[in-house]
């Protein structure tokens, strides 16, 4: 699949962003993060930006971005429409939650209800944007169990990194965001390798055999595509650049997602809070780098069934 | 709504292709572009229609196959291809704006250009490869079934069919109500066992392929081809004999 790099933002940066403010939501309705305004105004703020980021980014891709509003209404139907439903719903109480936190100096009450609907709305629309690529059952790499737990763990984990960076920053950190960091890191590690395992082992779903019912004359091999040129089909399915270097970009983004990073916040815990803020800094770097290289080998490394038409494998 | 219909009308319209008499000319292909570009999905644009790198919307695109290996059963398979219309599309379910419907009085699955948003996940949904992107326009494009032909009573009741089935020189194509048991197509998938494309995917297309018939292979041809008797230095009246002899 064409790696558009407005959806890999879109899908990266929110998220983080959603990560974060999940984080954030609980910790701060637990009262474990102070209720204090520029630790809200900066946390909340940056969940937001790369929230708003990442959906401005989505609609980028959008041949008419100007009814992008008209997709808010077949929720019935479409993990799409959910996804941005769910987005702008989770507004709400992210709205109310900030507002007590960065301007009533308040998480408690109902400041933490509030808080406790914004992780939840936050899981919710990260598990919809998953599933708009798990439900897909015409790309065997992105219907498959290890979709969404990789896209939560994900967001999770990097919204847990910049927790660490940003409570360090304000003098809030606690050895507990790194721990929690670091243990998302390592679970997230394990589901990209089981992924990339499954997807390298699981044989294809359809053949040229299938696809045109012509097995039952033997082999089916294409003899004439039916045009000299690509069309859209192949240019947007048919994205065959990473698979020469999916290997090294596997392990380029094995480790500065996970295994950097990880590292750093293990170092972070050793070393006690000072090093907190250079750590998280420098893990939030790497990670970054390492997820939009994660997002995109996950496009890239897609085949659609539709390309066996075209004489590819799938 | 993208929701699919719960109540299924009388008639489900599809396509037969007879994979048996396809010649392979891209008739078809050439009379969709003609008709569809200035009908319901107006305009298929194409981009540099006339230098390198040229690319545009069609609904029908021709493949050609080459089945059952080397040696003498092999046999070359040509194989147009374009919208199944699904009873589970799962390429109408998935969009987030009500563009894409599936009909319940007929079943043809549309687009509703007016709604698209050119987010192109119908594209990502269709195993067929059936949906394009219109990159003038910003919005998916798709066959209709030709839908402003079929139903067009400012046409000759016999013209009231899909433009490529009205145009196949080879009688491949054939149009017809696959609810209706004793219709043309339903009649062709039962004598020639009509199939699916992957019906492991479990779309469940309405429209249907006829297996190519079992041919002779390289059994019905001569297997060695006599020499001419040599009749040089013979006289006028033993080629004569020839001749007569010959008859």
């Amino acid at each position: 699949m064409h790696p558009a790099y407005s959806v890999i933002l879109f899908t990266t940066a929110s998220g983080a962003g959603y990560g974060l403010l999940a984080l954030l939501a609980v910790f701060g309705a637990a009262g474990v993060l102070p209720a204090n305004t520029w630790l809200g105004f900066v946390g909340i703020g940056l969940g937001l930006a790369l929230v708003v980021a990442g959906l401005l980014s989505s609609t980028f891709h959008l041949g008419r971005p100007e009814r992008a509003a008209r997709a808010f209404t077949q929720w019935r139907s479409s993990w799409l429409a959910r996804e941005g439903v769910a987005a702008i719903a989770a507004f709400a109480p992210i709205a109310i939650f900030g507002i007590g936190w960065v301007f009533l100096n308040d998480t408690s009450g109902p400041f933490a209800w509030a808080g406790a609907a914004t992780a939840v709305m936050a899981f919710v629309t990260v598990c919809c944007t998953a599933m708009i690529y798990a439900s897909l059952k015409t790309i065997r790499q992105w219907n498959n169990a290890l979709t969404l737990p990789a896209y939560l763990v994900l967001g999770l984990a990097t919204g847990a990194i910049l927790l660490v960076t940003i409570s360090a920053l304000f003098g809030v950190y606690r050895p507990a965001f790194a721990t929690l960091a670091v243990v998302l890191l390592a679970l997230g590690l394990a589901i990209k390798l089981a992924y990339w395992r499954q997807i390298d082992t699981e044989r294809p779903r359809s053949t040229l055999g299938t696809a045109t019912g012509l097995d039952r004359f033997g082999e089916v091999r294409l003899l004439e595509m039916p045009h000299t040129e690509e069309n859209f089909i192949m240019r947007e399915m048919g994205y065959a650049v990473a698979r020469k270097h999916a290997r090294r970009l596997r392990i380029v983004a094995a480790l500065a997602l996970f295994v950097v990073p990880l590292a750093l916040l293990a170092l972070a815990l050793w070393s006690g809070p000072s090093l907190a803020i250079a750590m998280g800094i420098l893990a939030t770097l790497s990670a970054g780098v390492g997820v939009a290289v994660e997002r995109w080998l996950f496009f890239a490394e897609a085949t659609h069934a539709s390309m066996i038409y075209y004489g590819r494998t799938a | 709504m993208t929701s699919l219909p719960t109540v299924t009308g009388d008639k489900r319209l599809g396509l037969v292709i007879d994979l048996d008499t396809c010649v392979g000319c891209h008739a078809c292909a050439t009379n969709c572009k003609e008709w569809n570009t200035s009908g319901h999905s107006a305009p298929l644009t194409d981009v540099n229609a006339y230098q390198a790198e040229q690319r545009g919307v069609w609904f029908n695109r021709v493949f050609t196959y080459e089945v059952g290996g080397q040696g003498p059963s092999a046999r070359t398979v040509h194989f147009p291809k374009n919208c199944l219309h699904c009873e589970k599309p799962d390429c109408v379910t998935v969009c987030p704006t009500g563009a894409s419907y599936k009909r319940a009085e007929d079943g043809i699955v549309l687009i509703d250009h007016d709604k698209c948003i050119g987010c192109k996940l119908c594209s990502w949904a269709c195993p067929y490869g059936a949906r394009e992107y219109d990159e003038d326009v910003g919005v998916m494009k798709k066959c209709t079934l030709c839908i402003d032909k079929i139903y067009n009573k400012n046409l000759p009741e016999g013209d009231r069919v899909p433009a490529c089935v009205a145009t196949c020189p080879s009688k491949a194509r054939h149009f017809g109500d696959f609810a209706d048991p004793d219709s043309k197509v339903s009649q062709l998938v039962r004598e020639r066992g009509g199939f699916d494309l992957m019906p492991e995917t479990g779309y469940r297309p309405t429209s249907k392929y006829l297996p190519p018939r079992p041919g002779n292979g390289a059994n019905g041809a001569p297997k060695k081809l006599e020499p001419a008797p040599d009749l040089a230095g013979a006289g006028k009246f033993l080629r004569w004999v020839d001749r007569v002899l010959s008859r």
